[in-house]
């Protein structure tokens, strides 16, 4: 059998994830796919806790953290100077989805629309689970987070940035998943040979603030998938959509939902809200996709 | 090589004959002239630097904070609305210890929108850790850069040069181009002791506790101090190679001076033709002008203030709730003297309202006429 995640590792043991933690896993398969020349720019997020604190940092290439707006400009501006001196180093945004779909959405699109030559990365674990669980514009529909409590979950559904991030027309864009690390490294190796903007959103569950068992972080990124709760694809140039993950038998949502806390509160006329929306995301993809 | 440019193209000079490398900016009136022209000499290769077109001034602060910490050279300009949305990363670049250089085109805060001159856009951002330097015609505004990149590379802490919307920034006046080999002989190429390296990996500015954050601000502190001497020292250093000698401050007719009057940019300059004119009614009075607000030299400032019997500071700006700051300033730097002469605070010139010589004439005048400071604030010309 060929291995295709390359085996280096270069992010070390002793980081401070929590148990279970996707975006711990999303930083190892990147890193193991883009190598040591590479430089990343953290705003606030999970990661500026996980790294370690000062003087420790669990990966072993330079680290910039920033402001939780801020991190495609930061990005931006390490390239230029970069640029300038010669260099050329892979420079990275890793940013959770609040600083993302949220806080740091009006630097990305900047740094998109320019098609400055960066990877964007966002580690998605659908809340902000760094500040301990509150709704961000990922966070999906019905979903409990501490400002959406039970008595009022989200009542709108998860931020659709694939599409906002395809209208910009840059490159590349992809959605990945810890549970399909082939696949992500695939689409990583694929976006190295790629000058521009490079987006990719890595689906990262989170223990703690979906109120899951550690044990079941894969098995939950892989439902998602399987219930078309998220789907992996690519986009080149904003235009030519394909799904590489295709589900020849989609499980129902459920399947999916009742193994996090955060929908313990869910009923039938929910499900079958979520299901339906689900259904229709799909069909909207479809169209895209031209299938 | 003599050339007319407005004040705002004295900045982008600055920038361009200092090899800045990489220039991430948004336009804001009355700024946007300085960012054109440099974004022209890097489209047309007269410039070897990146200008990237950001889309505010909050990536234009980022973006300048990661591209100096790659070790390149950075520049940026910006004025009012767009500083204040800086603010929060005007923090990052201190703490980052990135040396920047900003240019500033100082325009009072909206609302109501207003675009014309006041300080107290810059002055609100003092406790940031940016060094300040207050530029009173367009030929200091291109020395100034060049000199702040000096400094600002030496102790690792950014530096911005303020000059006053439209009174500078737009007003034509000739100034002496330095030649670009002296200038490269003055300012070698920034060569920072650490620098984001794939080579040589650190994280920076990663979670700090109690333990060590303490530390890294006294060092930010202690780096702000060493700059004192060192404005002063590059100041001598640029008059020796280019004939024009700068410092913290500057003084006009203090030697026998027995009254002060104190100000800064271009109103020190419009209050320079009120001291010949009260010379020559017989008034012994001197100015002296605040180039450097941070570091604040408050020693050069005791040491005049030591031998006069009062003072007035002229102030373009207020800090609401209190007075005007360049009055606060000097006002503490004097505090602890045995006998600190009285000091009368003045604010003028808000909202770019006019000052005149005859304003600052009369300011000295009625100063002159009281017994001792009454209030913190004495207002001239708000029409009530």
């Amino acid at each position: 059998m060929k291995l295709t995640i390359p085996e280096e590792e270069v992010m070390g043991h002793g980081h401070l994830a929590c148990q279970g933690c996707g975006g711990a896993l999303a930083m190892r398969y990147t890193l193991k796919t883009l190598g040591r020349n590479t430089v990343l720019s953290v705003p606030a997020c999970c990661w500026s806790v996980i790294d370690g604190p000062f003087p420790h940092s669990a990966v072993n290439i330079p680290v910039f953290h920033t402001a939780f707006e801020a991190a495609a400009s930061t990005a931006s501006g390490i390239k230029a100077g970069f640029e300038i001196q010669g260099k050329d180093v892979n420079v990275v945004a890793w940013a959770g989805d609040g600083g993302t779909y949220d806080i740091g959405i009006q630097a990305l699109s900047g740094a998109a629309e320019r098609n400055d030559d960066i990877f964007y990365i966002c580690y998605d674990n659908e809340a902000y689970m760094n500040t301990g669980v509150q709704r961000s514009g990922s966070t999906p529909l019905k979903a409990w987070t501490t400002t959406t409590p039970v008595a009022h979950p989200k009542d709108r559904p998860k931020k659709d940035l694939i599409s906002i991030m395809a209208a910009h027309r840059i490159p590349y864009i992809a959605t990945a998943s810890v549970a399909y690390p082939e696949d992500l490294t695939a689409k990583l190796e694929k976006a190295k040979n790629i000058k521009g903007t490079r987006f990719l959103l890595i689906f990262s569950p989170c223990p703690p603030g979906w109120k899951a068992d550690p044990k079941n972080t894969i098995k939950l990124a892989r439902l998602a998938v399987e219930t078309k709760v998220f789907n992996l694809l690519e986009i080149e140039n904003g235009l030519d959509w394909r799904i590489t993950k295709k589900i020849r038998k989609p499980k129902p949502v459920i399947e999916y939902l009742k193994l996090q806390g955060r929908f313990r509160h869910l009923t039938e006329d929910d499900v079958s809200l979520i299901q339906e929306n689900v259904e229709k995301e799909w069909n909207i993809l479809m169209n895209k996709v031209g299938e | 090589m003599r050339k007319v440019m407005i004040g705002n193209h004295a900045l982008s000079y600055g920038a361009k004959i200092s090899r800045a490398q990489v220039i991430p900016a948004y336009p804001i009136t009355p700024q946007t002239e300085v960012v054109e022209l440099l974004s022209e000499m890097c489209a047309n290769g007269e410039m070897d630097a990146k200008f990237i077109k950001v889309e505010s001034e909050h990536s234009a602060m980022t973006a300048s904070i990661g591209a100096s910490a790659t070790g390149a050279r950075v520049f940026t300009a910006t004025s009012a609305q767009g500083l204040a949305l800086m603010h929060e990363v005007l923090h990052w670049a201190v703490g980052a210890r990135t040396p920047i250089v900003m240019g500033n085109i100082n325009r009072a805060m909206a609302p109501p929108w207003t675009i014309w001159t006041e300080q107290t856009d810059s002055l609100a951002q003092r406790d940031t850790g940016w060094m300040q330097l207050y530029a009173q015609n367009s030929q200091e505004v291109l020395d100034s850069v060049i000199q702040a990149y000096k400094v600002a590379e030496a102790v690792q802490i950014p530096a911005m040069v303020i000059l006053a919307a439209f009174v500078l920034s737009h007003t034509s006046e000739a100034v002496e181009l330095p030649e670009q080999g002296k200038v490269d002989e003055f300012l070698p190429p920034y060569e920072p002791e650490y620098r984001i390296d794939p080579a040589n990996p650190h994280a920076f500015g990663g979670l700090t506790g109690p333990d060590g954050y303490f530390e890294l601000r006294y060092q930010i502190q202690k780096a702000i101090e060493d700059s004192l001497p060192k404005w002063d020292e590059v100041g001598r250093e640029f008059g020796e190679l280019f004939g024009r000698k700068y410092g913290l401050i500057e003084t006009y007719k203090v030697e026998d001076a027995k009254n002060l009057i104190i100000s800064s940019a271009t109103l020190a300059s419009t209050a320079r033709t009120a001291v010949d004119a009260l010379r020559e009614k017989g008034e012994k009075v001197g100015l002296l002008r605040i180039r450097v607000f941070r570091p604040f030299p408050s020693a050069q400032i005791r040491s005049i203030l030591s031998s006069v019997d009062r003072a007035v500071v002229v102030d373009r700006n207020i800090s609401f709730g209190a007075s005007g700051i360049f009055y606060q300033e000097v006002k503490a730097a004097v505090y602890n003297e045995k006998n600190p002469p009285p000091i009368f605070g003045v604010i003028a010139g808000i909202g770019g309202r006019d000052v005149t010589k005859k304003d600052i004439i009369d300011i000295y005048e009625d100063i002159m006429r009281m017994d001792e400071p009454k209030s913190d604030i004495i207002w001239k010309g708000v029409r009530l």
